[in-house]
């Protein structure tokens, strides 16, 4: 019997749970994050566990109680909501990276993106367009600013699909069934999609910067241990690793 | 609510459960009759979407449907578009996800019928076709609208298939659960809590047409 609650306790994590950081991050991060992370766990023994979504999915379910220690957005705004409902600490609110936004067609897709740039959205071979969903992703509402930005969104309008998060919007135009996407520069640089297509970069004048802002969360009870991860961010380690995904730094920080 | 969302999906349902009433009665009529050994691999098969979770079948559409299979070039090549982000494309997601909750209720009640009526009829000139016609599916009223209904309400609740495939447009492929996950994941519970209710709501009056149908009010019971 005793065998079997141990055994019990071993598959629901009870005896590893305690030491662990738990991250909820954004779907923009999916690639760069884990690598920052085996490399923390490789210098300090500390191990991270990795939830990625949408910044605003991700939101919803911090209000709704999910367990995560810190939340790295894809915007500030979010955070700052967390902050302003009691649930995020605001002195440990850090903008670890600037995202970019850019226009991803497949290796096979017969536009010139560096001659057409965004106008490339309205050839004709273009039936899809695939961006994150405004509704919860930054890089959705980025999309949809740029487009209106260059004067082509009612033209581009009813051939947008939204993915789930920019990961989805990149896996669609990715697998060829959009054939254009709005989606993020440190997918279009990840091994997972880095030889098999070509972007453009959006101009940063196109949209809101992508103030990406991390925040430790007020009921993690892992606070000492979480700070020290993002202290880690800021080491020169973790920001030429997040620059090698196309993330800039911020220009100033508070 | 949703009104758009919601006479989409339920446009969505009607279509596939009515193409289920096509598909599924000839299947369903060769799993009941056939005598080939290998009957059960194609039993399993048509079993699999109750075990597979939505995502594997959103998947496939996806991938083996998409731009880069020739199944899916074929489908471009004839419409002029891939299959995703389109309506056929969850219609065709939906027969799959849905084709077990109408071809099993429909073999369930053709096998139930009694063969001594079967050799009757066959024994005063009747073709196995016309038997079925006329003894077996009138016979089996009860099952067509159980696979019916269950198909239906089965499309109703679709999510996973529709959010990996469908690219949520609105009009077009953004169905009442998307609708109802995107109200939560933007926090606006009271919206999100109206479709559901209404979903809920049918669900419930769907099943119990079902079990209203195929209730047996003289069943004599070991309790009675």
């Amino acid at each position: 019997m005793s065998k079997l609650l141990a055994l019990l306790l071993v598959f629901t994590g009870a005896f590893t749970t305690g030491q662990e950081i738990t991250v909820a991050a954004a779907a923009d991060m999916s690639a760069a994050l884990p690598q920052l992370v085996e490399a923390y766990t490789k210098k300090t023994g500390q191990t991270v566990k990795l939830s990625f979504g949408a910044s605003g999915n991700l939101t919803n379910q911090i209000r709704n109680g999910a367990p995560f220690d810190v939340f790295f957005s894809a915007d500030e705004q979010y955070p700052n909501q967390l902050i302003s409902e009691g649930l995020a600490s605001k002195d440990t609110l850090y903008r670890y990276a600037v995202g970019r936004l850019v226009l991803w067609v497949p290796g096979d897709s017969p536009l010139d993106l560096s001659k057409l740039g965004i106008q490339a959205l309205l050839d004709r071979s273009v039936k899809k367009i695939s961006i994150a969903n405004p509704a919860t992703a930054p890089y959705g509402r980025a999309a949809e600013a740029a487009l209106r930005h260059f004067g082509i969104y009612d033209q581009v309008s009813s051939r947008l699909v939204l993915g789930e998060s920019v990961s989805q919007a990149a896996q669609f135009v990715e697998s060829g069934n959009a054939q254009a996407g709005l989606i993020a520069l440190s997918h279009a640089l990840a091994p997972a999609m880095k030889d098999k297509g070509r972007y453009w970069t959006v101009p940063l004048d196109a949209y809101p910067t992508l103030n990406q802002a991390a925040v430790v969360l007020s009921k993690s009870k892992q606070q000492d241990a979480t700070r020290k991860f993002l202290d880690f961010l800021r080491s020169p380690e973790a920001t030429s690793l997040l620059s090698s995904y196309g993330f800039s730094l911020p220009a100033e920080q508070h | 609510m949703n009104w758009e969302a919601f006479w989409l999906t339920v446009r969505l349902a009607a279509i596939v459960s009515m193409l289920l009433l096509a598909i599924g009665i000839p299947v369903a009529y060769w799993v009941t009759y056939s005598r080939w050994r290998w009957k059960f691999l194609i039993e399993a098969a048509v079993a699999l979407p109750i075990v597979l979770p939505p995502t594997v079948l959103g998947f496939y559409v996806l991938v083996a449907l998409g731009s880069r299979s020739p199944l899916g070039r074929w489908w471009e090549s004839l419409t002029g578009h891939t299959l995703a982000f389109t309506f056929e494309g969850l219609v065709v997601g939906s027969l799959l996800y849905s084709l077990p909750f109408a071809v099993q209720p429909f073999a369930a009640s053709f096998g139930a019928v009694d063969s001594s009526l079967l050799r009757a009829s066959a024994s005063l000139g009747q073709s196995p076709l016309q038997t079925f016609r006329r003894i077996v599916l009138p016979l089996s009223k009860a099952g067509l609208v159980t696979g019916f209904a269950l198909s239906f309400a089965h499309t109703l609740g679709e999510f996973g298939v529709v959010l990996m495939v469908g690219g949520n447009i609105p009009g077009v492929t953004r169905t009442i659960s998307i609708d109802i996950y995107d109200q939560v994941q933007t926090a606006n519970y009271s919206s999100a809590n109206q479709t559901a209710l209404v979903l809920l709501i049918i669900s419930f009056v769907v099943l119990s047409i079902v079990y209203g149908l195929n209730r047996r009010p003289w069943t004599v019971g070991p309790w009675r």
